[in-house]
């Protein structure tokens, strides 16, 4: 009995110990993937399905569960430690697998006007050395800042230019200057600022410019007239004054395709307007008339003359008589253009070809 | 690609009245179907809805021509008319001008047409009318601006301007490329 007890036991002990084996060494058919950086493992072993039926469903999955959880245990432990504070700690390698990234990337800083100008113009940035040769100091000086190479606010004398006048304080002329530029530059910064930031860019109104053109004071009228208490509503225009332009109205278009008929009414409209403000009595029509008529009869008056005379002949004396520069219409298209007969025939067809052409 | 505004539309039916009057109407108000005046790239078109529903496909900057085009507004905003316009002018003409077959070509090479060149002209012509040019045998040439009336024509002498150049069929070859 104690015997068996004793084979009962080694066997025991042995199974216990295999069973201990088993439960850290994980056999699979396809090696699982690691990725200590991020604690991942990928278990890329085919599932059969026959597995999830029934009730061995919750086990197998615990199961699966457990085992790969034991690798990526087994492979983290591979790693080296090292002992900090009473505990056993691992450091993970870098992670290999790309995690995207929580927030969106920030947007690169929108270009300044001047940038903007740059890339149109293709104008590229040129490196220059820091240091330059000062000549007067003989030595090797800062292109800016403090003891910079040809400081020229270092000056003890200015020579006064000839167009200049000689009172002027030149020193105190270029301290202005720098002023002015370092207050423009600041400006322009700002400005950049706020373009960026799509704020109202200031100095969209009137600002002040070194030379005001034509443009910006009819700007500065329009808006001087709109800065009453009503909006410049009773302002009286000036005689020859234009309306303002851009006064932030938009155009308003119709639609692409809206109603046809409609559109058709409103050109018709338009023609009936335009045609009711034509004038009823045609000034040269009517002079033209006159002319015509006055024409035919002198012409008839001619034509009774010389037929009283001589005929056929007499009309050429008897048109010499009437106008200047015959002779040269006697030569060309003005026989048939200057004469008598031959022309009304040629025109009264052409009148009658034009009524006819019409429809 | 969008319809005239009241004003664009006074600017082109004035310059339109100058050559054919009244009959705009007949433009506007056509018996066989739906025909609009449409901008696009300051040009005026004139196309039926048919071919307007058509064009929506295309996007505006790749849309070149569509329907007949008209003329075009300049940048001053006035109203230019081209030569294209010229088949829907023709028939409608209050004032036409007859060229002599030798002055033709002067014509449709872009120069004015001189008295000697003048084969016949409508009766009552008033001076800066906007007239049609034909060729003596009934084929519409261009169009252009009276320069003296009717019964000035007669008594100047032959080498002045009776007929302003405006437009020739000749700007289909000229203006091959920008014509459209």
């Amino acid at each position: 009995m104690a015997a068996c007890s004793v084979e009962e036991l080694l066997a025991k002990a042995e199974r216990e110990e295999a069973e201990k084996l088993k439960s850290i060494t994980v056999h699979k058919e396809l090696d699982v993937e690691f990725d200590i950086g991020n604690l991942l493992a990928c278990d890329k072993n085919r599932i059969e399905s026959r597995d999830f039926r029934g009730q061995k469903k919750e086990d197998f999955l615990r199961s699966l569960a457990r085992d790969n959880t034991q690798l990526l245990v087994n492979e983290i432990w591979k790693q080296p430690t090292e002992r900090v504070e009473e505990a056993i700690v691992v450091k993970l390698p870098d992670s290999l697998t790309p995690l995207p990234r929580e927030k969106p990337p920030p947007k690169p800083r929108p270009p300044t006007k001047w940038e903007e100008f740059a890339k149109l113009k293709g104008i590229q940035k040129k490196k220059k050395t820091n240091l330059v040769w000062d000549e007067t100091a003989k030595e090797w000086r800062r292109r800016w800042g403090y003891k910079r190479a040809k400081d020229d606010t270092k000056e003890w004398l200015i020579e006064v230019p000839e167009t200049a006048d000689p009172n002027e304080d030149q020193f105190a002329k270029r301290v202005k200057a720098k002023k002015e530029r370092v207050a423009k530059n600041e400006f322009n910064r700002l400005k950049n600022i706020a373009r960026a930031q799509k704020i109202k860019v200031p100095g969209v109104g009137l600002t002040p410019t070194a030379q005001q053109s034509k443009d910006d004071l009819s700007k500065a009228v329009s808006v001087a007239k709109t800065s009453t208490a009503s909006v410049g509503r009773f302002q009286d225009r000036l005689p020859k004054e234009k309306p303002p332009k851009n006064t932030g109205k938009k155009r308003k278009f119709e639609p692409l395709i809206g109603n046809f008929s409609n559109e058709k009414q409103k050109q018709l409209d338009m023609l009936k307007l335009m045609d009711s403000k034509k004038p009823k009595l045609d000034i040269t029509k009517a002079v033209n008339k006159q002319m015509r008529e006055e024409d035919r009869e002198e012409a008839a008056a001619k034509y009774k003359k010389g037929a009283g005379k001589k005929g056929r002949k007499g009309n050429m004396p008897g048109k010499g008589k009437g106008k200047g520069g015959k002779g040269k219409g006697g030569k060309s298209g003005g026989g048939k253009f200057g004469g008598g007969k031959p022309v009304g025939g040629k025109f009264g067809g052409g009148k009658k070809r034009g009524k006819a052409g019409k429809h | 690609m969008r319809p005239l505004t009241d004003e664009e539309t006074k600017t082109m039916f004035e310059k339109l009245s100058k050559y054919i009057g009244e009959n705009i109407k007949l433009l506007v108000d056509r018996p066989d179907g739906t025909y609009c005046f449409r901008l696009q790239n300051d040009r005026v078109y004139y196309m039926s809805e048919k071919i307007l529903k058509l064009a929506t496909n295309i996007s505006r900057d790749k849309l070149v021509s569509v329907g007949t085009c008209f003329g075009k507004f300049t940048k001053t905003g006035k109203f230019r008319l081209h030569i294209t316009a010229l088949d829907f002018l023709a028939p409608y003409a209050k004032f036409k001008v007859w060229v002599k077959p030798g002055a033709e070509q002067s014509f449709l090479y872009g120069n004015h047409v001189l008295k000697s060149g003048l084969g016949r002209i409508t009766e009552n012509t008033m001076q800066y009318q906007g007239v049609v040019v034909y060729s003596m045998a009934d084929v519409p040439l261009g169009f252009g601006v009276a320069a003296k009336t009717t019964q000035e024509c007669r008594r100047v002498d032959p080498m002045s301007i009776v007929v302003f150049h405006q437009a020739d069929v000749g700007e289909f070859i000229r203006n091959e490329d920008t014509l459209t």
